[in-house]
């Protein structure tokens, strides 16, 4: 059932399953998006999550940070160990073979929601194949890539999701580089296209687009993909208390667009309707260059030299904000 | 509820049947499959159950090898029985899960069909990927025919699940000298098996929504160690469990099961040490070898893991010479179970000469006429009291001779 939230008090103070006082660096933004995705619902919810940072910091025994069901295999395998899990759930469920504790649950109403967390090493890049697979398959499934651009856990390096011009351990900017060169893969619509009901991207600092957007993943039946913006104090190299800003920044600029796609589908399945949503569209579109600027990642790009990268990544985002727009209306 | 399978009381079945009838009457809850030859039948065995109605379970077909241990992983942490098939490659995207699975101390079942390990890539039977995995901390338990593949995959889960062992189980099969090969075997009747499998009793089960638990921890250097100390233990302590599944199986069936396999051992002077299906033929040499007055015999592993090391030092205590055959490339040293073997007998403080033999990788034949040749170089070290070939020979291998030391 979904949870009626009215305000940021009340929701900041409901039903914490996750303790936030974990080894995670001040100011992550992981912890932010964790909370706001677990208390989107009152729900029992069964979590899988990628190695990564999420993992080392709030798991190592003997303590554990988590109130609710846990599990980590490796960094490749998120996707299918919730989907497995909830396949033993369907399994459990129809032979009458669940705790009497669950079984109660669901008499009241109170379904578990099966999630996966992993950062984008483990989405984008060597998890992919786990992921694509359990979307093709279906499965009944909520995977939110707390996507902060970057191997965070292992120091820094680039992954398919580094944007161009970032500086990275492994894509440095230095006297003949500007850094990564490839743009940022694509990661919405690529998992949109394996036909999932519902894909969203989100921010935490909006965060009551992004309750929204986990209670319409929570309503639908099949895999759901949400893109979650995670800003990184240490890799993205801003101050901790800069998350929430420098995360505006990112959506104001609308180099992090929050929108959603809804594959509609028959009862076989068969999508019948496609429809992107822009969920959140700025009053004044800020220029690019203040997002890059409040991070130091970025700073090299500011050199004489490297400003046509900043003109590309103005160019490109303002070439996907019109993609998006002309999506939505053309309501495909 | 399944239908219940109607069984003769002697089938025709090759060892990937017999793996998938034994995994349809232990009624898995979570099958995460993919497949790879020469164990693919298992699964397509399987999938025609489920579509028949055998089977009241979920069968996922997934994406990967590394995808369907991983699947199994957290379908047995969320209280569900779960098993698998695989061999060679798909064995080794396995390998990193296999560690997992054993380290969060989920008794998931894996049949292994046996194939060589790529490159050059082949299809056939060797102990390879057996090798690749026996330090992942499974219990490892070995069959030479269809039969035995059946009894053991029954087996497996009673040993697995039982509350003081709680470690997965592999049980290796050869690859299409076993798998494919159709011989008789008599199946349980489906509510026997079942029974005799028990109901799956989760632990610590991720649906209990009443005790929210955390699986996959991490630990450094202040508590890894400890982990896996007692991993380890029980692996080893596993014996007690694993011998009284063998004895409630024999008063079962009849057929009995021992942690280690001797064929006229009682008064033998010499004696092969082989796994798989060259057992058997081992067994045929060795009647050869006993019309010519040459008192021969056969020693195996049921359990390869835990080592059965006190029983392996009981087999050979009154041997003059063994051959200890390692279908597996050594890749720089000896053979493992020439290793282990050795070591076993040093520790006795008694050892006969031990040669190590190289054999059938890739599905290399290995006939009588080899085993016979072997039985004869032993024979020549047992009279001699001294050894007379190298340690380390590769029979059956085309060209000069190869041989170490």
């Amino acid at each position: 059932m979904t949870k009626k939230i009215k305000n940021l008090k009340e929701f900041s103070l409901s039903n914490d399953r996750y303790e936030g006082a974990n080894l995670m660096c001040p100011g992550c933004s992981h912890n932010i998006i964790v909370r706001e995705v677990l208390n989107a619902t009152n729900d029992p919810v069964i979590v899988a999550t990628a190695t990564g940072c999420l993992e080392v910091c709030t798991a190592v025994y003997p303590k554990t940070s988590w109130d609710v069901s846990w599990i980590h295999i490796g960094f490749e395998n998120a996707a299918v160990a919730i989907a497995t899990a909830q396949a033993a759930y369907e399994v459990l469920k129809r032979k009458g073979r669940l705790p009497e504790a669950t079984k109660k649950m669901i008499e009241e109403g109170r379904e578990p929601k099966f999630v996966a967390f992993a950062g984008d090493g483990g989405t984008y890049d060597i998890g992919f194949q786990s992921l694509s697979g359990a979307f093709e398959r279906g499965h009944n499934f909520m995977y939110v890539c707390l996507d902060n651009e970057v191997y965070a856990n292992t120091g820094g390096q680039r992954s398919s999701s580094t944007p161009i011009g970032a500086s990275t351990t492994t894509s440095p900017a230095g006297t003949v580089s500007y850094g990564e060169k490839m743009m940022k893969k694509s990661m919405v619509e690529i998992m949109s296209d394996h036909g999932a009901p519902y894909v969203a991207q989100v921010s935490p600092s909006k965060w009551k687009d992004l309750v929204k957007k986990v209670q319409k993943g929570f309503e639908v039946n099949g895999p759901v993909y949400i893109n979650a913006q995670s800003a990184c104090t240490t890799e993205w190299k801003h101050a901790p208390e800069d998350t929430i800003e420098v995360s505006d920044l990112g959506v104001e600029s609308c180099v992090w667009p929050l929108y959603e796609i809804i594959n509609e589908r028959d009862e076989h399945g068969i999508i019948y309707n496609t429809k992107l949503n822009i969920t959140y569209r700025p009053k004044n579109k800020i220029p690019v260059e203040e997002y890059l600027a409040a991070q130091p990642r970025f700073k090299h790009l500011f050199k004489p030299e490297n400003r046509h990268i900043i003109e590309l990544w103005q160019k490109a985002v303002d070439a996907k904000w019109e993609h998006l727009q002309r999506r939505e209306e053309a309501g495909v | 509820m399944a239908k219940k399978y109607e069984l003769n009381e002697v089938e025709v079945w090759d060892g990937n049947m017999a793996a998938a009838q034994a995994l349809r009457q232990a009624q898995v809850d979570v099958v995460a499959a993919y497949p790879i030859t020469p164990s693919t039948p298992i699964v397509q065995n399987y999938s025609q159950f489920l579509a028949d109605g055998y089977v009241d379970g979920d069968f996922i077909m997934v994406e990967s090898e590394h995808s369907a241990m991983s699947g199994c992983v957290a379908a047995s942490a969320a209280g569900a029985r779960a098993a698998t098939a695989t061999s060679s490659q798909g064995f080794a995207l396995m390998v990193e899960v296999l560690y997992q699975a054993s380290g969060m101390r989920l008794p998931i079942v894996l049949t292994v069909v046996n194939r060589a390990l790529a490159a050059p890539l082949n299809v056939n039977g060797d102990h390879s990927d057996m090798y690749l995995g026996r330090d992942a901390g499974w219990i490892n338990l070995c069959s030479y025919n269809p039969q035995e593949a059946y009894d053991l995959t029954l087996m497996a889960f009673k040993i697995g699940e039982d509350l003081d062992v709680r470690l997965p189980v592999m049980v290796h099969q050869d690859g299409f000298l076993c798998s494919h090969t159709a011989q008789n075997v008599r199946p349980l009747q489906d509510e026997v098996a079942t029974e005799f499998v028990g109901e799956y009793k989760p632990v610590n089960s991720m649906l209990d929504v009443s005790n929210p638990v955390t699986h996959g921890v991490q630990t450094e250097e202040d508590w890894h160690f400890e982990h896996k100390a007692r991993q380890h233990n029980d692996l080893m302590n596993s014996k007690k469990v694993i011998k009284r599944v063998f004895e409630e199986f024999k008063d079962l069936t009849g057929r009995e099961y021992d942690f280690v396999y001797k064929y006229k051992m009682d008064d033998a002077d010499i004696a092969i040490f082989a796994l798989g299906t060259t057992v058997e033929s081992a067994q045929v040499a060795a009647d050869k070898m006993r019309e010519e007055g040459i008192k021969a015999g056969v020693v195996s592993l049921r359990v390869l893991r835990p080592f059965p090391f006190e029983e392996v030092q009981d087999a050979f205590s009154n041997i003059k010479a063994v051959a200890v055959m390692d279908r597996s490339a050594p890749g720089g040293t000896f053979g493992a179970l020439f290793n282990e073997i050795s070591a076993a007998m040093l520790a006795a403080g008694k050892s006969p000469i031990i040669l190590n033999y190289i054999y059938g990788l890739g599905g290399r034949d290995t006939t009588i006429e080899h085993l016979v040749d072997i039985y004869r170089q032993l024979d020549e070290c047992a009279k001699a009291g001294e050894r007379k070939y190298p340690l380390q020979q590769f029979i059956g291998l085309r060209g000069p001779k190869l041989s170490f030391y």
